[in-house]
């Protein structure tokens, strides 16, 4: 099952609304370091709304793939971590999630939009 | 390949590849619904199957759990247990601790589980390790 990326201008758009399996997860994560390696993105957002289980293996891919984007100069907001499974998480014990996090979508777009303008770096219609 | 059989309220399940922890999480959360769980603690069961089943695949290649109803007149429970035939753990003292892994992950996956859960034992030799685990709530 692969999840789709989508692009507006230069920032990215990912919404998980399937329950991935291991391999899923590691595919979902090389498609994004590749996409924004192929566009030169200036953010992405990755929506988990659909996400109803995130263990510590899901929770480590999520993490390490806001990493790599962070490593390749794009922005990484997650939005939409369901209230159980930020309890659960919590109740394991780590702090799993290190990505910066919003509520929504919408609050991602915009979090992303006040953070590539911050670095005053980007033209965000223009694809490179 | 999975196999569900589905007698009362127990089920068995075959922990073979990626999909079967898939489905082993979904069917742990269906189930513990159906007895009556609260959305946080399905959430909590779902993702403890979820760990457990994936160090089924990964140290072992495969195995099976099986899920049971264990509630009584006053309480809610729930019981896994999760079978493989796998090498065992050598160290179960240090596999639930946090941050040991053996197998390249976080560590966080044992020892995070057993905060989960109300109950967590494991029993471990070459060719057959057995983790059980059980959730158990006063009913409302």
């Amino acid at each position: 099952m692969r999840i789709p990326i989508l692009r507006i201008g230069r920032i990215l758009l990912a919404s998980i609304q399937v329950e991935m399996s291991d391999s899923d997860a590691l595919r979902f994560q090389n498609d994004v370091v590749q996409k924004i390696a192929e566009i030169e993105a200036l953010g992405i957002a990755i929506d988990i709304t659909s996400l109803e289980v995130v263990d510590s293996y899901m929770a480590r891919v999520i993490n390490d793939t806001a990493t790599m984007a962070r490593l390749l100069g794009a922005e990484v907001v997650v939005c939409g971590i369901q209230p159980y499974v930020a309890m659960t998480l919590v109740e394991m014990g780590r702090d799993l999630i290190g990505a910066n996090c919003v509520f929504d979508l919408e609050q991602a777009l915009l979090r992303l939009q006040e953070r590539i303008a911050a670095r005053g770096d980007a033209d965000l219609d223009k694809g490179s | 390949m999975s196999t569900a059989t589905r007698g009362g309220m127990d089920m068995q399940l075959c922990i073979a590849e990626a999909m079967d922890v898939v489905r082993a999480r979904a069917d742990a959360r269906q189930l513990a619904a159906l007895i009556g769980f609260s959305p946080a603690d399905q959430t909590r069961l779902a993702t403890a199957v979820s760990e457990l089943s994936r160090n089924i695949l990964q140290y072992a290649g495969k195995g099976h759990c099986e899920m049971s109803d264990i509630s009584t007149d006053t309480t809610l429970g729930i019981r896994i247990v999760f079978e493989d035939n796998g090498p065992g753990i050598a160290d179960i003292s240090l596999a639930i601790q946090d941050g040991y892994s053996t197998g390249g992950g976080l560590g966080a996956g044992l020892p995070g589980t057993r905060r989960l859960m109300d109950q967590f034992s494991i029993e471990s030799r070459p060719g057959l390790t057995r983790v059980t685990i059980a959730l158990v709530r006063r009913r409302a």
